[in-house]
């Protein structure tokens, strides 16, 4: 056809004008560190593997998830989540049911017999590891992951350590233990149960052990002196939970006091409801707020009939009877004596004051250093003794099972780079993928899931697991829930938004890439990126 | 227990694509297949709301006819930015010919493809509001009349933006423009009957009657794709933020016409012979200051005085459209 | 088949022969009895697939016509006066986009005042709006020209306007030679668009051209024009062939060989100058007409040879330039630029002022002699005029010049207030 000169053009042959060369500021696209993944002891990325469950693929979220940590189903029940309490979900509605999430992820691979991916070739060396508990169980499976022999050395005749000897059947029931570790077993790790070790230099040398991993638990319950008639009413949490995994369970009588404020405080308490306690009674000498349980369990506790005696301390234990003093906070949050005082009926005292390791079995190492009851260690969890790193409670910090699960990481890969006379590698540090950051217009209107709970007659009479599961739809509408932060997800927004169409789509699980040749630099795609994963940055000639 | 959640999609539809919906389900703007009706390397100002709405009206229109789609255009933004010799965006069939004749000109073309038999070839009429809501109204207010065969499109940013910004029948009260400065007692645009086009063309009765902003692709393309479905006239008119008029921060387009429809300022509704049969309702809603306030065409509002009974007034517009239009759900359609 | 019918009604059954594909009406006055008649002829079924549209306006008329002509449709409309000022800015626009619409001018004075007969005022004013632009001398001219136009829009791809004497031509019943459609077919072949709306092929059409191109694109749209120069007598030759009716090409002369004056016009007034003519030249007067068809392009060359030895032209103008006068006459003189003949222009039948032989015959002798003012108004009232300007010149106020005239003349002075 003959077109008229000028008037009549080809179609979409502006092309060839650049509009690229306007502008001032270009888009980047950016992976920024979602809060869950910052705040996840353990390391785990959160984020990437709830990106998976969203669309239904769990074996390859667990996959993601078993990168960092192993104990899935163990996780999905005891961690306290710190990741939930970073989720930036939480500022919009409620925060990203991770926990449930992860626990279906970890039960749906026990159900489906999942096996972790085949080990790295092996390395010839060989590491002990003392301790079956999160700490050992999690360096030992690390370090299998990159081709090195474990053994694994636990005193007790049963794997767990204190998830087996700390934490209440409810939470936990066993079977689910079991199964979390006979997969680290099955990696080809040696688990030698009954064997206490006294001198780690000789076992070393004896079984040719490369480096060794201490991850020995907080087993020995520490004591407060109360005046007492009958000394043999009083006991200790530590004691009573142990007790619980044997033939025969603690007696602790119709009415139980238990003395703390912590976690195992409340394990206790409820444990004492279980075994037929008509009263179990929490001692704690400050207030609601101040309590260092976490809240989810005082509730449930709670529920089940468990009773707080707030503002509290034990001053004297009689036959049957203690003396309760009523304390008052001064202006510094400290609880000072008001000499008021009370008696309450009480068969049994439990104190629950805390745990101390039983660092026995370094008193053949003068090199480490230990203050304050707990081994020093350095950035990479190594001892003052070369080849000899720890980790979990024996290290100090928060004690519970994800930070151990997290040390047992950490050291796995230092141990790693020690074995290869080398440094473990930085990861680069992402900025912080933080509230602000989001376009949480984008996301549907979504509130948590609740899990389901067993009635409360069976919570007081059994032993068993109190919070349930999630079914697979209700997993996925909670993973649905993640925002992503941080990290495209590929929502199309971006190629969407563009007024200049100078975003290329490069097809699933490819992500886009900017065309800067026509992209004018108008912020819009960084702007409404729902999860803030598009940093604008200066032009720079 | 909460049960059976899967029809949830973590962004539902607010966002342009989701990878977790089926193939049917997702937007024009997400595939790859996309036309990019209005390609690359337009002039449009940065973060320019026309050259967005455009694309993806005209993409889904495209989708919806399978390519056999031919657009006339009045002069404006647009048609400037778009076509400057000797490099055209557009990759449809696509005449200029003045600022008020798009719809007769669409008008022709649609009756040429009637006496030519090509009844699988469809035609859209766009223009900015000042072609639309003014120059453009008789041929527009004709093309309805007769019910023409016609999707006209507005695309209204308030105003004439192509000359410098200048006030249009669609320039909201108060606003300042070049031809309503912000100086003297009453500062900006006056308060005065408004013309809401939309309305006019539903009085024409004609089939379809829509209005849609860039801040919800998905029902601009649901709008267009029905629109495409339906013959004789149909108009949408969509809210397309310009950076450039409305004195805003580029990438504050699609914000500040999400903040028009979540105010209540741009009602969003559709409507078919002349009665309403559906209207977006307000999510989140937001006070009209919100909106307000990301705009130097409203500085005067805000500085040196905060303009409280003026906002105030701009506030009840908005709460009679809510009113109005059951932007809360609430009411009869 | 010879009709003893109205103008009109010959213009649309001319227009109706062509095949028109979509039609586009506003009602003007005198145009409108051709958009009624073809509205009847369309809704009767007798034009074949054909849409007629009825619009709000003329400047959606000739838009509609711009939509339809661009995709591929043969495009018509008509109208008139006022209507073609409405419709001037897509006038300049069909004939940008190079889309060969064929529009008829009823032609009609321009108000204010307003006034409905006619004159040549209306299509004047478009003369450079880059239309061809041919004057019906007759209403078989006139049904001959449409016929010719649409051959002639499509192959150069420019549209053409048909002018048509408002009244005298569309309103007057006359025996009018009407084609078979088999004929028309034979001299029209279907519409071929040099551009098109297409999804196959699809194209922009309008682009804005800046400085570095638009005199080149203006400069094309005049060689586009220009072109008609040649094809204009090639096709009113074929015509003539096919039809056995000559329409004379560009211009038509009458009795120019040897004439010392030549009268120079477009349209119906041909017929009262010739009529003069013969007078004239049965009493012994060297006189001779030139009736211009294609005012646009303008036939400088043919008009040189027609004129030859001729020693004074006289240019009967049916409209005015205000401010110097003539329109014809300065395409005229242009074209005879050098001869240093003089060219005198008569302003005549303005507002549909009737053009009486007698007039004339006084104006031309007087040219003949070379006595006539360069510039006449034919049959100006002198007395009227005088007694405004003494008025203006005492009064010095602003107003309706025309309701000052009329108010002096009586004829409507009672009922203004």
């Amino acid at each position: 056809m003959r077109r008229p000169y000028a008037i009549t053009l080809d179609v979409g042959s502006s092309l060839a004008n650049l509009t690229g060369s306007w502008r001032s500021e270009r888009p980047v696209y950016v992976d920024r560190l979602p809060p869950c993944n910052s705040a996840c002891p353990a390391g785990e990325n959160i984020q990437q593997w709830l990106f998976h469950a969203e669309e239904g693929n769990y074996q390859a979220a667990w996959r993601v998830l078993v990168r960092d940590n192993p104990l899935a189903a163990i996780m999905g029940r005891v961690c306290y989540h710190p990741c939930e309490s970073a989720c930036n979900r939480g500022l919009l509605d409620e925060s990203v049911g991770i926990n449930a999430v992860e626990r279906f992820l970890g039960d749906e691979a026990n159900r489906q017999g999942w096996q972790f991916d085949p080990i790295a070739a092996d390395s010839g060396r060989r590491v002990m590891v003392v301790g079956s508990g999160p700490a050992g169980l999690s360096a030992a499976y690390h370090l299998r992951r990159r081709g090195h022999g474990v053994v694994i050395f636990e005193a007790e005749s049963t794997a767990g350590g204190m998830m087996r000897f700390g934490i209440p059947q409810y939470r936990l029931p066993r079977s689910v233990l079991d199964s979390d570790v006979q997969r680290i077993v099955d990696m080809g790790v040696e688990l030698r149960l009954g064997q206490r070790v006294d001198d780690i230099e000789a076992t070393m040398q004896q079984e040719k052990f490369d480096a060794c991993f201490l991850g020995v638990g907080s087993q020995i319950g520490k004591r407060a002196y109360i005046p007492a008639g009958d000394a043999r009413r009083i006991t200790d949490a530590v004691a009573v939970l142990h007790q619980m995994e044997g033939e025969n369970k603690p007696l602790l009588g119709r009415r139980v006091v238990v003395y703390g404020g912590g976690n195992t405080a409340i394990d206790v308490a409820r444990t004492a409801r279980r075994l037929g306690a008509e009263e179990s009674i929490v001692v704690y000498r400050r207030t609601r707020e101040k309590m260092p349980a976490h809240s989810h369990e005082l509730n449930e506790a709670l529920e089940e009939g468990v009773k707080v005696k707030w503002l509290s301390t034990i001053a004297a234990a009689g036959d049957e009877t203690i003396t309760v003093e009523k304390m008052q906070l001064d202006e510094s949050g400290n609880p000072q004596p008001t000499g008021e005082f009370e008696t309450m009926q009480a068969d049994s005292v439990v104190l629950a004051l805390g745990q101390d390791v039983d660092l026995d079995l370094l008193a053949r190492l003068p090199e480490l250093n230990i203050e304050r009851g707990v081994v020093q260690v350095d950035a990479l969890q190594m001892t003052g003794r070369r080849g000899i790193f720890a980790g979990g409670d024996m290290v100090g910090g928060e004690r519970t099972v994800t930070v151990a699960v997290g040390h047992g990481k950490k050291a796995a890969r230092a141990i790693d780079a020690y074995l290869r006379d080398s440094t473990p590698a930085q990861a680069a540090k992402h900025e912080l993928a933080t509230f602000d950051r989001l376009n949480t217009w984008y996301y549907s209107d979504a509130p948590k899931t609740i899990r389901p709970v067993l009635d409360i007659i069976r919570r007081q009479s059994t032993f068993d697991e109190v919070v349930g599961s999630l079914d697979e739809a209700t997993a996925l509408y909670e993973a649905r829930r993640c925002m992503s932060c941080g990290n495209c997800f590929e929502c199309d927004t971006c190629y969407g938004v563009c007024p200049d169409n100078a975003v290329i789509k490069l097809g699933p699980g490819k992500g886009f890439e900017f065309n800067y040749d026509y992209c004018k630099g108008c912020g819009l795609c960084a702007a409404e990126c729902p999860c803030g994963a598009i940093r604008m940055e200066p032009e720079v000639d | 227990m909460r049960t059976s959640h899967v029809k949830f999609y973590q962004t539902g539809t607010f966002t342009v694509g989701n990878r977790l919906l089926s193939e049917t389900e997702r937007s024009v703007q997400s595939t790859l297949e996309r036309t990019n009706a209005l390609n690359s390397g337009h002039r449009a100002c940065q973060g320019c709301g026309e050259a967005l709405g455009a694309r993806y009206a005209i993409d889904a229109a495209m989708r919806a006819t399978n390519n056999q789609l031919i657009a006339a255009n009045a002069t404006g933004c647009l048609e400037v930015f778009s076509t400057p010799y000797p490099e055209t965006s557009w990759q449809v069939p696509w005449i200029h010919s003045l600022f008020g004749n798009a719809a007769a000109v669409a008008t022709g073309v649609a009756a040429a493809l009637r006496v030519k038999g090509r009844t699988d070839t469809r035609v859209v009429a766009q223009g900015g509001d000042g072609g639309t809501t003014d120059i453009g109204f008789g041929c527009l207010s004709g093309m309805f009349e007769r019910n023409d065969d016609v999707l006209y499109i507005c695309y209204d940013n308030e105003a004439y933006m192509n000359t410098g910004v200048q006030r249009s029948s669609a320039t909201p009260p108060t606003a300042r423009t070049a031809t309503t400065q912000a100086v003297g007692p009453e500062p900006g645009n006056v308060f005065g009957q408004g013309k809401n086009v939309p309305l006019i063309a539903m009085a024409h009765e004609i089939p379809y009657v829509a209005t849609a902003s860039v801040a919800d692709v998905r029902d601009l393309e649901a709008k267009v794709t029905k629109a495409m479905s339906m013959h004789g006239a149909r108009y949408i008119h969509i809210l397309v933020p310009c950076p450039l008029g409305w004195g805003s921060a580029p990438h504050d387009t699609v914000k500040l016409a999400r903040l028009a429809t979540e105010s209540g300022l741009f009602p969003v509704f559709e409507a078919e012979r002349g009665e309403i049969t559906d209207r977006r309702t307000i999510r989140k809603q937001v006070p009209v200051e919100e909106y307000l306030r990301l705009q130097r065409r409203f500085a005067h509002l805000f500085k040196p005085v905060l303009q409280v009974d003026v906002i105030a007034r701009l506030q009840a517009a908005a709460d009679r459209n809510i009113r109005r239009f059951g932007l809360h759900g609430q009411g009869e359609l | 088949m010879l009709k003893q019918i109205e103008g009109s009604r010959a213009v649309a059954e001319a227009v109706a022969l062509c095949r028109p594909e979509v039609i586009c009406a506003y009602p003007i006055t005198p145009q409108t009895h051709i958009v009624e008649n073809l509205g009847q002829m369309v809704k009767a079924g007798e034009v074949d697939n054909c849409e007629f549209i009825n619009v709000e306006s003329e400047f959606a008329a000739l838009s509609v016509a711009i939509g339809a002509s661009a995709t591929g449709a043969r495009a018509y409309t008509a109208t008139a006066s006022q209507g073609l000022l409405f419709m001037a800015e897509a006038v300049y626009n069909a004939s940008g986009l190079g889309l060969p619409i064929v529009m008829t001018i009823g032609n009609r004075a321009i108000g204010a005042p307003i006034n409905i007969w006619n004159d040549q005022q209306d299509s004047m004013s478009m003369r450079d709006a880059g239309w061809i632009q041919l004057y019906a001398e007759t209403n078989q001219d006139a049904v001959d020209l449409h016929i010719q136009a649409t051959r002639l829009a499509e192959e150069l791809s420019v549209p053409v306007m048909v002018c048509v004497d408002g009244f005298i031509l569309t309103h007057a019943y006359e025996r009018v030679d009407i084609p078979t459609q088999e004929q028309v077919d034979a001299f029209v072949p279907a519409f071929e668009p040099r551009q098109l709306l297409d999804p196959a092929e699809p194209v922009t059409i309008g682009a804005m051209v800046g400085p570095e191109a638009f005199t080149e694109v203006r400069y094309l749209a005049h060689y586009r024009q220009m072109q008609a120069l040649w094809l204009i007598p090639e096709l009113a030759e074929e015509y003539e062939q096919q039809f056995g009716r000559s329409t004379g090409g560009l211009l038509r002369s009458y009795r120019s060989d040897d004439a010392e004056t030549l009268v120079i016009a477009l349209g119906s007034v041909n017929g009262t100058i010739k009529d003069v003519v013969d007078k004239l030249r049965d009493e012994g007067t060297a006189i001779g007409s030139v009736s211009i068809t294609s005012f646009r392009p303008f036939p400088a060359k043919r008009l040189r040879e027609v004129v030859g030895q001729a020693r004074r032209v006289v240019v009967i103008e049916k409209s005015l330039a205000v401010g110097i006068g003539g329109i014809v006459s300065t395409d005229v003189r242009m074209a005879l630029a050098g001869a240093g003949l003089p060219v005198y222009t008569v302003v005549a039948g303005l507002g549909g002022r009737a053009i009486t032989q007698a007039s004339l015959r006084e104006a031309l002798l007087k040219a003949h002699r070379d006595v006539l003012e360069r510039l006449t108004f034919l049959d100006l009232r002198h007395d009227v005029i005088h007694r405004e300007i003494e008025r203006l010149e005492t009064q010095r106020r602003s107003g309706p010049v025309a309701e000052n005239i009329l108010r002096q003349l009586g004829s409507v002075a009672d009922h203004i207030g």
